[in-house]
């Protein structure tokens, strides 16, 4: 079983606001998910297959390209607050 | 005459031989979607489709025209249509309008196809069931008491309940296959990279797909050869052009994995599962038993990894840049309030689960395994497909362990609820193509039959599963 106080800090490091009943709720769901999780333990670790069957991950982002597709001002037109086209943050302190 | 229950084939026949208007058939969908009490769509687009009809009119009238022309479809409101609202079902995204079109959208409307609405999901696509919509649940045309299946809950209850020709919907654990099943409809996840995922609202990267649903095999094929194929916005799409080819049963290599076949199914889905497969066999094909031991950890496996992306994924979404903001004092307490508010149970507990898995700490014990044994699934597949001495060309089993339940009875019990997914998520975690076509009914419930094929076999999974249609029809 997860503590209460570790449902607050994970909370807290995803950014989310979670009410009382939600810490409850989720700790209790939180706890039987991470032991259905333990099955993994019994997992032997992959070995490697003949050369040309093992997974190659380079081809995937190699040629990723930047683009000139410009969409800049519908893209500040969705933000919830803005000026002379640039989005408004709150201050940070 | 019934428009609204042809094929795409014959529809395009009826447009072609001047049967019908593409603008009388989009009239007469979008009436039946007005009646409809499914909750099968978030929002109708009335003016586009009804532009769009005329536009492919025009099309159709000069003679050239493509297969798609004037045909109305339904667009999970996970994927963006330009200048209308992308809700992800979520509070988060309630006022939110797509500034560019998804490229599977662009597709479409080059092929001239008629955009009717935006259906029903879990939100932000989590879910087996289609109850985590923020906007209520979609009901199963077969049984109103009972859930659609998820996430692409609108999308296969809007076809099986003929508003639609067809739709898209997105799959990254089953959320094509799962409400196909459920509602007796066909759909196809293709191959991770088959199709760009540009405007689908991320979820987990590494495993989303978009694919088609519809009513038959080949309007499932017509649909995915329009929308397949390398996207430069996209870069882990694919170079790939979708051939048809002719497959027969005939010889054919069909595998039964018996991790799929063990306690925790339906009797009755087992029954009607098993007796498809008898049928393949009599045409000719050979039933080879295999095993894929790492399914056991599948759902384990691909509950730490889907998570995991999603906590990164979600992230963006800060009340700053676009979606629900709530105003407060300070940067932090803007994006506290703003995630609180916006985001719903189940989107907040998978969140919370990546961010544990994530952790410092924890990350070995939970991220790195699950990426092992993710090795280990894509390999059980690689020796079925390809390395074993009797290699099979096609693997058969069932969708889902249930046909689809009842609304609420598993909403309170996460865990049973995810074990929905336990035969559809192993073929996300190793980016393989597999399609859910209806096998049989139990009452007035439909059964999918899942057909997995290797990477870009996607010809002979639809050259194969239009086969099966003849034989369990």
């Amino acid at each position: 079983m997860i503590s209460k106080e570790d449902v607050i800090h994970i909370a807290k490091l995803a950014r989310l606001e979670l009410t009382d009943n939600e810490i409850k709720k989720f700790q209790k769901d939180m706890s039987e998910i991470l032991d259905y999780f333990n099955l993994l333990k019994k997992a032997p670790k992959p070995k490697a297959l003949p050369d040309n069957k093992n997974l190659k991950t380079e081809s995937l982002r190699k040629d990723e390209v930047v683009s000139n597709f410009d969409i800049r001002e519908k893209i500040i037109l969705s933000a919830p607050d803005k000026k002379e086209g640039y989005i408004k943050v709150k201050t940070v302190f | 005459m019934d428009l609204t229950n042809l094929t795409i084939e014959k529809t395009h026949e009826g447009l072609k031989n001047k049967e019908f208007s593409s603008k009388e058939l989009t009239l007469a969908y979008l009436n039946k979607i007005k009646k409809s009490d499914l909750n099968s769509f978030l929002s109708i687009t009335e003016d586009l489709a009804l532009q769009q009809a005329e536009d492919a009119d025009k099309k159709i009238s000069s003679g050239n025209f493509e297969k798609l022309t004037g045909i109305p479809c339904a667009i999970k409101d996970a994927i963006m249509v330009e200048g209308y609202k992308c809700t992800a079902a979520s509070k988060m995204l309630e006022n939110y309008v797509a500034p560019y079109d998804a490229t599977v959208i662009k597709r479409l409307k080059e092929q001239g196809t008629v955009i009717l609405g935006k259906t029903n999901l879990d939100e932000f696509a989590m879910g087996g069931s289609g109850e985590n919509s923020a906007f209520g649940v979609t009901k199963n045309p077969h049984d109103k008491t009972r859930v659609a299946g998820g996430s692409s809950s609108g999308s296969a209850a809007s076809v099986a309940a003929q508003e639609t020709c067809y739709s898209l919907g997105s799959d990254t654990g089953g959320s094509i296959r799962l409400p196909s099943s459920f509602c007796g409809v066909t759909g196809l996840k293709p191959t991770y990279g088959a199709v760009s995922r540009y405007g689908l609202i991320a979820f987990g990267s590494s495993l989303d797909q978009i694919g088609p649903i519809a009513r038959n095999v080949k309007d499932v094929e017509t649909i995915f050869s329009a929308i397949c194929g390398k996207d430069k916005m996209d870069a882990t799409s694919q170079n790939y052009n979708f051939e048809e080819k002719d497959f027969s049963l005939k010889g054919l290599k069909i595998g039964v994995p018996k991790e799929y076949f063990v306690k925790g199914i339906d009797p009755n889905v087992e029954k009607i599962i098993r007796s498809a497969i008898k049928k393949a066999e009599d045409a000719g094909a050979e039933i080879v038993g295999i095993s894929l031991p790492g399914v056991e950890y599948a759902l384990a496996c691909y509950y730490i990894i889907a998570p995991c992306e999603a906590s990164a994924n979600l992230a963006r979404f800060d009340g700053i840049r676009y979606g629900l903001s709530k105003s407060a004092e300070n940067l932090l307490d803007t994006y506290l309030k703003s995630k609180g508010h916006g985001f719903g149970q189940e989107v907040k507990r998978r969140i919370m689960i990546g961010t544990y898995a994530l952790s410092s700490g924890y990350y070995d014990a939970y991220y790195k395994k699950a990426q092992e044994v993710r090795e280990l699934i894509r390999q059980d597949f690689v020796k079925a497909f390809e390395l074993s001495a009797k290699a099979v060309d096609l693997i058969f089993c069932p969708v889902s362990p249930v046909p689809a339940i009842k609304i609420g009875e598993k909403t309170d019990d996460v865990l049973s609820m995810y074990l929905m997914d336990i035969y559809t998520v192993s073929v996300n975690l190793a980016g393989l193509p597999a399609i859910s076509m209806p096998a049989g009914k139990i009452g007035n419930l439909p059964v999918g039959l899942q057909i997995i094929g290797n990477h870009f076999q996607e010809n002979k999974i639809l050259s194969i599963a239009s086969k099966m249609e003849k034989l369990l029809n």
